[in-house]
C-alpha cells in the first residue's frame, strides 16, 4: 500500500486539475488547472522508473549498483519543456483576450457561441 | 477497363453516367425546341409583386437565416437542447470531454 | 543517396526551411514567397518518390542515428533502442495528401495574406505545422508521435490566433489550445502506462508484446478519447467551428489535414498497436456510434448557422463521421470471415473518403476565403448576388458543393457509394442514416449558394487575384479527376493502405526482423 502512494498522488493531481478546468471560471485558473494535469502526468512518468535502494542514473564509469530507469526521466524532461511552451502561448492569448474583452471571466468571453 | 470502380456489390462508372446524361440531355433539348417561344418579360410583366405591393428586387430576396424556417420550427424540440448544449463556454467544452472519457473508459475497460 | 534517407528528409526539410524563412524575408518579400513554395514543391517530389519506393519495395524502415539506416537490432539487442521511422502504405497515403494540400495553401496565401503584417512569422508557422504533420504520419515510435502531436498543436493554435486585431481570434485560439493540450496529456498518460507495462516505446515492439490486460484497456480508452478529440468526433467537437472560422482561409485548409493526421494516429493505434487482441466488437461499435453522432449533430448544427465559415466547419465535422463509420465497421468485423466480404470494402471507402474530403473541403474553404477577401463581410445575411462578378468562385463553389453532397460525377459520390453499400450489409439502419445526412449536406450548401451567389447584386466586390484562382483550379481538377477515374486511385494507393493496416504482422516483422 505504501508503495502505491506516488500513483495515488498522481491520480489526485489529475483529478484536481480536471476539477479546476471544469468548474473555475477565471481564465488564469484554467491555465493553472492545465498545469496541474501536466504535473500529475509528469509525476506518473518518473514514478514508473523507480526501484528501491537505487541511485540516480547520472554516473559514467559507475560502480556496480542499481540505478533507476533513465528513459522515463528523458521523457519527463521533454514533457516539461513542451508544457513550458504551451503555458507561454496560452498566457499570451489570455493577455490579448483581456485587451479586447476587458474581462477574463469564461462565461463572458464567449462571443463565438452555438 | 479504366474508369470502372468495383464496389463490393456492383459497378460504378462515371464516364458511362456522363454519356447517358448527355444522350438524355440531347433528347430533352430536342423536345424543348419543338415548343413555342416564351413571352419576353417587359414593362409590368417582369417586376416582382407581393400581395398587391410592388417592391424592388433587393427587398424580396430571402436572407440566409430565414431560409429553412419551416424545418427548424418543426424540429424545435430537437434544436432547443442542441443549441443549449453548444454554449461557447470553455468549462463546458472540458466537461463534455471528461464525460466522453468516462463513458469510453467504462465501455472498453469494464471499470 | 537521397533514396536512403527519404523519410528523414521529408520531415527535416520543411523544419530547416521554417527557421530559415525569417532570414530570407529580410532580403525580399517576394523571394520569401517563392522560397516557401519551392521548398514545399521539393517536399512534394520527395514524398512522391517515397510513395513509389514503398509501393514497389514494401515497408521502409529508417533508424535515426545508427551506423546504417536499416540496422534496427544492433548486435546483442533483442529490441530496437533508437527512434525508428516506419513508412508503410497508409503512412505515405496520408503524407501525399499533406504535401499536396500544404503546397496549395502556400500558393493561395501569396495573394490572400498580402495586406497583413507579420507574414514571415505566418510562413514560419505554416512550415513548422507541415513538418509536424509529416512527423506524425511517418513515425514508428509512440513518444515521438506525442512530441510531433504537440508541435502541430502549438503551430496550429499560433496560426488560428494570427489576426490579433480581432478579439474572437484570440478566444478561438485559447479554447483550441486548452483542448489540444488536454488531449495530448491524456495521450502521454497512455504512453506512460504502456511503457510501464512492457518497457518499450516502439510501436512494433509494443505490438509484439501486448496482451489485453486491464491497464491496456485503460490506455486504449485514453488514447481513443484523446485522438478522437483531435479528429473532431462529436462530444468533443466544439473547438472545430471556432478554430476553422477564425483562422485565415489557407490555414483552415491546412487544419483539415491536421485533423486527419489525428485520425491517422487513431487508426494506427487501433490496428497496428492493438490489432486483433482488442475486443473488436466493443471498440468497433464505439467508433460506429461516434461516427453516427458526428454525422448527425454536425449537419443539423450547420443548418442554423449564419456565418459562412462556421457553416462549412460544421460540415467538416459531419464528414469526419463518415470516416469513423467505415473504419468502425471494418474493425468490428476484424476476426470474422465477413472481413473479406464487406469489412475491407468499408475501410477502403473510408480511407478513400480521407483524401476526397481533404480535396473538396479545402476547395470550399478557399472559396469562402475568396468571398471574404473580395467583399470584406463574413455574415451570410449581408451578401447577395455574387455570381454576377465572381464567376470563377461560383463555378468552383458548385464543384465543391456537388462533391461534398455526393452527386455524381464528382469524387464524393465514389467514396460514399462504397461506404453505403458495405455498411448496408453490416447493419441497414446505419446506411439509411448516412444517406439522410448526405441529403441534409446538400441542403446546407444550397443555402449558401442561394443566399450568397444568386439573387440581386447588393455590394461592390473586388476582383479575385490570380494566385487564389490558380489554387482553387488545381483542387477542382483533382476533384473532377478523382471522380472520373476512381478505380485508379483505389487500386493504386487506397487498397495497399487498407492491406497495410490489416496485416499487422508485416508491420512488426519489418522492424523486429521476423
Amino acid at each position: 500500500m505504501i508503495d502505491n502512494l506516488p500513483f495515488i498522488a498522481c491520480a489526485i493531481l489529475v483529478i484536481l486539475g480536471l476539477y479546476t478546468l471544469t468548474f473555475k471560471r477565471n481564465l488564469i485558473k484554467i491555465v493553472i488547472g492545465l498545469n496541474l494535469v501536466e504535473s500529475g502526468v509528469n509525476l506518473f512518468l518518473i514514478t514508473l522508473g523507480y526501484k528501491s535502494n537505487a541511485v540516480a542514473p547520472i554516473y559514467t564509469m559507475a560502480a556496480k549498483e542499481e540505478m533507476v530507469l533513465p528513459t522515463p526521466q528523458a521523457l519527463t524532461l521533454t514533457s516539461i519543456v513542451i508544457g513550458l511552451a504551451t503555458t507561454a502561448l496560452i498566457l499570451s492569448f489570455t493577455i490579448l483576450i483581456y485587451k479586447h474583452y476587458k474581462t477574463i471571466d469564461a462565461s463572458k468571453v464567449r462571443r463565438l457561441r452555438e | 477497363m479504366i474508369g470502372v470502380l468495383e464496389t463490393g456489390t456492383g459497378v460504378w462508372s462515371a464516364l458511362y453516367w456522363i454519356l447517358s446524361f448527355a444522350v438524355l440531355f440531347i433528347i430533352v433539348y430536342f423536345i424543348y425546341s419543338l415548343g413555342g417561344k416564351t413571352v419576353k418579360a417587359s414593362g409590368d410583366k417582369g417586376k416582382p409583386f407581393l400581395s398587391g405591393n410592388e417592391m424592388e428586387k433587393e427587398k424580396i430576396h430571402v436572407k440566409a437565416s430565414n431560409m429553412y424556417w419551416g424545418f427548424t420550427e418543426a424540429l424545435k424540440s430537437y434544436y432547443t437542447p442542441l443549441k443549449g448544449g453548444h454554449t461557447g463556454n470553455i468549462n463546458d467544452y472540458v466537461g463534455w470531454f471528461v464525460l466522453a472519457l468516462a463513458v469510453i473508459l467504462i465501455l472498453t475497460g469494464g471499470l | 543517396m537521397i533514396n536512403e534517407h527519404l523519410p528523414a528528409l521529408v520531415i527535416g526539410l520543411p523544419l530547416l526551411a521554417a527557421f530559415a524563412t525569417p532570414l530570407v524575408s529580410k532580403i525580399n518579400d517576394k523571394l520569401r514567397n517563392i522560397f516557401v513554395i519551392g521548398i514545399l514543391g521539393i517536399t512534394l517530389y520527395l514524398v512522391y518518390s517515397l510513395l513509389c519506393n514503398v509501393l514497389n519495395d514494401g515497408i521502409f524502415v529508417y533508424v535515426m542515428g545508427a551506423r546504417s539506416t536499416g540496422l534496427t537490432l544492433p548486435s546483442g539487442y533483442k529490441m530496437p533502442v533508437r527512434i525508428i521511422l516506419e513508412a508503410d502504405a497508409m503512412s505515405v497515403f496520408m503524407a501525399i495528401t499533406t504535401a499536396v494540400i500544404s503546397l496549395i495553401g502556400a500558393i493561395y496565401s501569396w495573394a490572400f495574406m498580402d495586406k497583413e503584417t507579420g507574414k514571415d512569422k505566418f510562413y514560419t508557422l505554416l512550415l513548422i505545422l507541415t513538418a509536424g504533420m509529416f512527423g506524425m504520419e511517418l513515425t514508428g515510435d509512440m513518444f515521438n508521435f506525442f512530441v510531433f502531436l504537440e508541435i502541430t498543436s502549438i503551430a496550429a493554435c499560433g496560426l488560428v490566433g494570427f489576426r490579433i486585431t480581432r478579439g474572437e481570434s484570440s478566444e478561438a485560439a485559447f479554447k483550441t489550445m486548452v483542448l489540444y493540450t488536454l488531449g495530448a496529456l491524456f495521450v502521454l498518460f497512455a504512453v506512460g502506462i504502456l511503457y510501464g507495462e512492457y518497457d518499450a516505446l516502439n510501436i512494433a515492439t509494443l505490438a509484439s508484446r501486448i496482451q489485453y490486460t486491464m491497464l491496456d484497456k485503460i490506455a486504449l480508452g485514453l488514447l481513443l478519447t484523446g485522438l478522437a478529440m483531435k479528429a473532431g468526433a462529436v462530444p468533443m467537437h466544439m473547438w472545430v467551428p471556432d478554430a476553422y472560422a477564425e483562422a485565415p482561409a489557407p490555414v483552415s485548409l491546412v487544419l483539415v489535414v491536421n485533423t486527419q493526421a489525428g485520425l491517422y494516429g487513431l487508426f494506427r493505434v487501433l490496428f497496428s498497436l492493438y490489432g486483433a487482441s482488442l475486443s473488436t466488437q466493443t471498440v468497433g461499435w464505439i467508433l460506429i456510434i461516434l461516427g453516427v453522432l458526428s454525422m448527425f449533430v454536425g449537419v443539423t448544427m450547420a443548418l442554423i448557422q449564419d456565418k459562412l465559415k462556421r457553416l462549412i466547419a460544421y460540415g467538416a465535422v459531419s464528414q469526419i463521421g463518415y470516416m469513423l463509420l467505415g473504419v468502425g465497421v471494418g474493425l468490428a468485423t476484424l476476426n470474422t470471415p465477413a472481413l473479406q466480404e464487406y469489412g475491407m470494402r468499408a475501410m477502403e471507402g473510408s480511407i478513400f473518403h480521407v483524401i476526397n474530403d481533404a480535396m473538396y473541403k479545402g476547395l470550399l474553404f478557399l472559396t469562402a476565403g475568396a468571398v471574404i477577401y473580395c467583399t470584406g463581410k463574413r455574415n451570410l445575411n449581408e451578401i447577395s448576388g455574387l455570381a454576377h462578378d465572381m464567376k470563377f468562385t461560383s463555378i468552383f463553389f458548385i464543384i465543391g458543393a456537388g462533391a461534398i453532397a455526393g452527386l455524381p460525377p464528382f469524387n464524393g459520390f465514389a467514396s460514399k457509394l462504397i461506404i453505403y453499400e458495405s455498411v448496408y450489409k453490416f447493419n441497414p439502419m446505419l446506411s439509411v442514416i448516412a444517406i439522410l445526412v448526405s441529403i441534409l449536406t446538400l441542403a446546407i450548401f444550397v443555402k449558401i449558394f442561394q443566399s450568397a451567389f444568386l439573387g440581386p447584386k447588393l455590394l461592390d466586390v473586388k476582383k479575385e487575384p490570380r494566385s487564389m484562382v490558380l489554387a482553387m483550379l488545381v483542387l477542382s481538377i483533382i476533384v473532377i479527376a478523382f471522380g472520373l477515374f476512381p478505380d485508379v486511385v483505389v487500386d493504386k494507393i487506397v487498397s495497399p493502405a487498407v492491406n497495410a493496416l490489416i496485416n499487422r504482422m508485416d508491420y512488426i516483422t519489418a522492424v523486429l526482423g521476423g
